[in-house]
């Protein structure tokens, strides 16, 4: 590498016409593009940490709020993410063996790799959107604002809404009607709207029917802000058995709106302060645009690629210069991982 | 009009059958490592809570471990190890003067906020 700058003294090598780098101007520029770029995401994660630094409630654990998987629930902490980045170090491996068979002039390899690369990047993106719609719709206990002021997340096992059994008519439904449809989402919405009193819920036509609900298992309250009675220091946090159920219900069911919030968006959210959600929103989200461009970016290239264009050149440096790109963005996902998830 | 002025450089950056194979072997090796350091921070952010009080220690392990697997990225799979020296640091040195600082005038200012917060309620 390097070859024709090798022989020069450094007066020949600064002195004009050659790249005192020994590299081309697009891969230079690539370069400087990634530090600009990576100044840019640095500025977001340092803002972060800022915010987080004063922030004077407590910040949520990643471990917590981050604990299901696809198809088997709760109670996997950051095996998710974990998957994620995983699977984005893959393809910026098959990006890697893409780039190194290019400089073999290896056609068959570079389309291979650069195919394996585009699907891990969608591979990512599924990931990501799925992360963002758990993430929004958030758990089904929410968090709750105690009888004392003080405010808990809930972890454990829901028990299944079975039915609402209506006791008293309204505008739609009649006295006996008993409902089955969208359980949950009345369930949540009534709850935040402090619409259940002692069991009872109000529905939207205005009629009263009884909760038909599961027995919760393994109900545990985590104390975030101190009340009057519990504070979220280390000894009186965790709240568990027969006690956090009662807490939790007399709170559920007290017939006052905004003692429960479910999900998040930018507003409010379940896990923490307000910026919690909006940090995550901005920082995924924007990391998430990269991987997307990046995406369409490679498949580009790997049209170029298949169709021979690199090949005529006599060079892969197409394939080099995006795949800078592709490394910067799980370079960066690197960062977001240890910073949002992990500490 | 061809231009004659113009040296490939991509050209320098072809290499053989053989020299491929050590190559290849290097990028398995990195990607066994980045993997295993990946594992062993979900096991140990999973296993050790935030308030126990070994967690200052995992912490400070995890950004180093962090910083070691950024470091593989760009030297290894980004090639930035096997450009010419000022390449490197005409890339590197910007970005840490700005950074380091950041984070010096971030942390310092933010200390400060939570003071006042604190104090005016």
């Amino acid at each position: 590498m390097g070859a024709h700058a090798a022989e020069l003294d450094s007066k020949t090598l600064w002195g004009g016409k050659i790249s005192p780098f020994s590299t081309s101007y697009g891969k230079l520029m690539m370069w400087f593009f990634l530090v600009s770029d990576a100044l840019t995401f640095s500025g977001l994660l340092v803002a972060y940490g800022f915010t987080r630094h004063d922030c004077r409630e407590l910040w949520p654990i990643g471990e917590e709020t981050f604990n299901s998987m696809p198809f088997l629930g709760h109670g996997f902490p950051l095996l998710y993410v974990a998957l994620m980045t995983f699977i984005l170090i893959i393809s910026s491996v098959t990006m890697v063996l893409a780039v190194e068979a290019g400089h073999r002039m290896d056609k068959k390899n570079v389309v291979k790799w650069m195919v394996a690369t585009v699907i891990g990047g969608f591979f990512f993106l599924g990931s990501q959107a799925w992360e963002w719609y758990h993430f929004i719709h958030g758990s089904e206990f929410g968090k709750i604002e105690l009888a004392d002021h003080s405010v808990a997340i809930v972890k454990g096992h829901f028990g299944e809404v079975q039915n609402f059994t209506v006791f008293e008519g309204g505008k739609h439904h009649k006295k006996g009607d008993v409902i089955k449809d969208d359980l949950m989402h009345t369930f949540q919405h009534a709850a935040s709207k402090g619409k259940i009193n002692n069991g009872v819920i109000t529905l939207h036509d205005g009629s009263k029917a009884y909760v038909h609900k599961e027995k919760d298992h393994g109900l545990k309250l985590i104390i975030k802000k101190s009340g009057e009675k519990y504070s979220a220091t280390n000894k009186t946090k965790l709240i568990e058995g027969k006690l956090a159920e009662k807490l939790y219900y007399d709170a559920l069911y007290s017939g006052e709106a905004d003692r429960v919030v479910y999900g998040a968006n930018l507003e409010q959210n379940e896990y923490g302060p307000q910026q919690y959600a909006q940090f995550f929103f901005f920082i995924t989200g924007f990391h998430g645009f990269h991987v997307f461009s990046g995406v369409l970016i490679n498949i580009i290239i790997m049209i170029g690629a298949a169709t021979g264009k690199y090949h005529k050149r006599g060079h892969y440096e197409m394939v080099e210069k995006t795949g800078l790109y592709w490394h910067f963005v799980d370079l960066v996902w690197v960062f977001v991982f240890t910073f949002f998830y992990l500490i | 009009m061809e231009r004659d002025d113009l040296i490939e450089y991509s050209l320098d950056t072809h290499h053989s059958e053989d020299q491929g194979k050590s190559i290849r072997k290097k990028i398995y090796k990195v990607t066994l490592l980045l993997t295993a350091v990946t594992v062993i921070e979900v096991f140990f952010g999973a296993l050790i809570k935030q308030d126990a009080s070994i967690w200052p220690l995992v912490k400070w392990t995890f950004i180093a471990l962090t910083l070691l697997k950024a470091g593989y990225i760009v030297m290894v799979f980004m090639h930035l190890g096997d450009e010419k020296k000022w390449l490197r640091y005409v890339i590197l040195i910007p970005y840490f003067i700005f950074i380091l600082y950041l984070i010096f005038i971030a942390i310092w200012e933010s200390t400060y906020v939570k003071e006042v917060l604190n104090t005016l309620g």
